[in-house]
């Protein structure tokens, strides 16, 4: 037989695959930035030290650099940069969060660098992709700190990987700041633990509170991802603020997260006649569910939470979307949003969602804290992020409160011409 | 009928994975992204060829850059072959290697050629109010590229493997499988943020039975499509000359090869065209379920993994009982869904759960014939 061509080729694509399969089981292949196959999953390390980062030409990108390879070793703090760790879902299911926020840590980084950094010392970001899967984000954070020794990490937008990841930095004693996980579990009893955002009883609350008082509607129907601790925790406080504020849960209906079809689901709500539909899942979901819902007929508006802030959800769900609502951190034509809205635009060319903010006042806190701290050993940082007070963040003023969550206000967006818009601020607290 | 066009179409993936059993005697893991492929495939196809409102018409320049490298390949193949290659044996005095894979090359540029023209074809079907049509070209049209990947993939990984044991194959087609995966999940390829699929096909209520059935046309022409195919494969497979070989090479590669057959001519068709089904099917789903997750999503290999246990209830390696399986694994599917309390949630579980009432008491299949094991 004649051997072709194709023998050499396949034994080259084998190595290929080879490579890509091990990089896909344990990203430890690849030095700083050469990783960057196929199959593995992308670290990316910046120095972003105001964007100099072309071909050699400054002196001062040349020693920033070199600086971080002989720092690597070495250990974080030592040195003339700050290791900082974030861990997200940059590829995989939601990867539009991980994307946004870490675009919106980058923002900052840049700035607080631009501004000389923290203690005379620049910041670095190290992150790591954890493809939106949670055994992934454990082994992303054991790799920040025990290898690349990151003095604190950022991170994640999903709660369940905020656990997976949070339980890692307690064992290692490194404070964790998640930018936006909202189930109560992501810090209750961590020591180590922050977050800058509210937590799901409160915004159960604030969107049951919204849809009594100023929809006005008394019936509504449920359908959540029953795989998501998120989406779980959400129905749960939901159907609990809902009942006490005088409304009624007619249909009550669950679905595994990646799903396609919800039409069985979407029938038995129909029957019931619900005047709303609360869907806290993900934005993926939350299109798809909208489009299937206007198909079989139902037209009464759909209200979701945090999980559906994307620029993806009307891009998915089109005219289906149309004049919904969802709850949210901050909202894109909010006054305190604008200058941080036009520095995003100018450096990605893309309107932030509130995950971007998140990710801003995330690494702002963190510096903030980092500033008052007596050293940037694990506990003494973690008393100043403890004690941060009134910090004016993009997307509202943060104070840690005991429980290391942070105490901010609901903002509810309805979805106008593809795009979300400011309905309302709610406070649950109140009356 | 959601069960029946969902049923169809798992049937058409199962068909992919049964021919490919039915012949290799190993499990193509990498079927169901290809699968995934055609769904994203259709996609960028109708935002290229002006179908997708949300998007700007463009044939890309990278098309163009791609399909020139390949023409420039197949000429320097030819230029090579036709002068260099005779000169320069003379001068040597030894015979260099033939170059097989001009040939190869030439009919990559081709069909990419084909595929553009293809394009054109739907852009001009779209401007002239034929969405319908364009539609059935844009099917045209990932089934095609889809048919070459399926090809690439055989001869690239599975074919230096021929004589390997079957384990080696397996593990590497779930190499293939990620590979797909995570190429899709490039920011140049599909990138990872999920998207809509343009609606080609109407949506139209066609009428109701009772209340809960409703026929929609997109669906008729869903469960139509996948019909269509499933006979021609079925007169493909049962009817011509092409099929008859394939059936023989299932049933003993040796032998076949003794009468006469290229084996591995009837294994890459097998690939295309289990492919090509693969792809239809990609193009059928994105029209009934428009928002499409990123390529390495959990929902889409739930959705392989499905049709596979279909091509298993059926009877892996019987083109028919994949047919059957499918139609078998939605139906019940939906009315586990539909009529169950609490149904909708312990779907897989019923799905997966009857593959295993299957194996234990009819492990060749519902259609299968029960052969014992020759070792």
């Amino acid at each position: 037989m004649q051997r072709s061509i194709f023998g050499a080729f396949g034994r080259i694509a084998l190595a290929l695959l080879l490579a890509a399969g091990l990089a896909a089981c344990n990203d430890s292949g690849g030095g700083p930035g050469g990783s960057g196959s196929a199959g593995g999953s992308a670290s990316t390390e910046s120095t972003g030290d105001g964007g100099s980062s072309g071909a050699g030409g400054s002196g001062d990108a040349g020693a920033a650099e070199s600086a971080g390879a002989a720092d690597a070793g070495s250990g974080g703090s030592a040195g003339d940069v700050i290791l900082i760790g974030h861990y997200a879902s940059m590829t995989g299911k939601e990867a539009t969060f991980g994307q946004s926020t870490d675009n919106g840590i980058r923002l900052a980084l840049e700035e607080v660098n631009a501004a000389g950094g923290v203690n005379g010392k620049q910041l670095k970001l190290i992150t790591y992709d954890d493809k939106g899967e949670s055994k992934e984000a454990g082994s992303a954070v054991t790799r920040l700190i025990t290898s690349d020794k990151v003095v604190a990490v950022l991170g994640e937008v999903a709660s369940s990987l905020s656990i997976a990841g949070g339980a890692v930095c307690e064992q290692y004693s490194v404070p964790m700041i998640s930018p936006s996980s909202t189930n109560p579990r992501v810090t209750a009893g961590k020591q180590m633990v922050f977050r800058v955002c509210f937590i799901d009883p409160f915004q159960a609350a604030a969107i049951a509170k919204f849809t009594t008082e100023n929809l006005k509607l008394t019936k509504a129907a449920i359908l959540y991802d029953q795989t998501q601790a998120y989406s779980k925790g959400l129905r749960d406080d939901f159907t609990a603020s809902f009942t006490k504020m005088g409304g009624t849960i007619v249909a009550d209906q669950a679905y595994n997260g990646g799903d396609t079809d919800f039409s069985a689901q979407l029938t038995t709500i129909k029957a019931a006649n619900p005047e709303i539909i609360f869907v806290p899942g993900y934005y993926t979901e939350g299109g798809n569910i909208a489009i299937q819902a206007r198909k079989l007929g139902i037209t009464v508006p759909l209200i979701g939470g945090d999980g559906w802030d994307s620029s993806q959800l009307p891009a998915i769900g089109g005219e289906a979307i149309e004049g919904c609502y969802y709850s949210n951190h901050s909202a894109p034509d909010q006054p305190n949003m604008k200058e941080f809205v036009e520095k995003y635009r100018a450096k990605y060319g893309a309107t932030p969602d509130a995950l971007g903010g998140l990710g801003y006042d995330a690494l702002m806190v963190l510096v903030d804290a980092m500033k008052r701290a007596k050293s940037l050993g694990g506990k003494d940082l973690a008393a100043a992020i403890a004690a941060t007070k009134d910090f004016k963040g993009v997307t509202g003023t943060i104070t840690i409160d005991a429980d290391h969550n942070a105490q901010k206000g609901v903002v509810i967006v309805q979805i106008r011409n593809g795009s979300p818009v400011f309905v309302a601020a709610v406070d649950p607290s109140e009356g | 009928m959601d069960a029946i066009a969902v049923g169809s179409l798992y049937a058409l993936i199962a068909l992919g994975y049964t021919m490919v059993y039915g012949i290799l005697k190993f499990i193509n893991f990498a079927h169901s992204d290809v699968f995934v492929l055609g769904a994203w495939l259709s996609f960028v196809g109708a935002g290229i060829a002006g179908l997708d409102p949300a998007r700007e018409a463009s044939i890309g320049p990278w098309v163009f850059w791609v399909l020139a490298a390949l023409w420039a390949a197949a000429g320097i193949a030819a230029v090579y072959e036709l002068v260099l290659r005779p000169a320069l044996s003379r001068r040597l005095d030894r015979r260099l290697p033939a170059p097989r894979w001009h040939l190869n090359l030439s009919l990559v540029a081709a069909w990419g050629s084909i595929a553009v023209g293809v394009l054109h074809l739907a852009k001009g079907a779209a401007s002239a109010g034929f969405g319908f049509a364009a539609g059935g070209i844009i099917l045209l049209l990932a089934m095609m590229v889809c048919g070459l990947t399926g090809f690439c993939i055989e001869r690239l990984t599975y074919k230096p493997l021929r004589r390997a044991p079957r384990l080696n194959v397996l593990i590497t087609a779930i190499g293939v499988s990620l590979l797909l995966q995570n190429i899709g999940q490039l920011n140049w390829m599909f990138g990872t943020r999920p998207d809509r699929m343009p609606t080609l096909l109407p949506e139209a209520e066609l009428f109701t039975i009772g209340t809960a059935v409703r026929v929609r046309l997109v669906d008729v022409m869903v469960v139509g499509t996948a019909v269509v195919l499933m006979v021609v494969l079925d007169w493909l497979v049962f009817r011509t000359k092409i099929g008859r070989a394939m059936r023989a090479v299932s049933f003993s590669p040796p032998n076949a090869s003794l009468m006469g057959i290229n084996v591995d001519r009837v294994i890459s068709f097998t690939f295309v065209l289990g492919a090509m089904l693969a792809a239809a099917a990609g193009f059928l789903f994105s029209q009934k379920y428009p928002g499409l997750n990123q390529t390495a999503a959990s929902g889409w290999v739930l959705l392989g993994l499905k049709a596979f246990v279909a091509a298993v209830i059926g009877g892996i390696g019987n083109i028919r009982g994949a047919m059957l399986g499918g139609l078998l694994i939605g139906l019940l599917e939906f009315f586990v869904a539909q009529y169950l309390p609490d149904g909708a949630s312990l779907r897989d579980i019923f799905v997966f759960g009857a593959l295993i009432v299957v194996l234990l008491f009819k492990p060749s299949g519902v259609l299968g014939k029960s052969a014992t094991e020759k070792v």
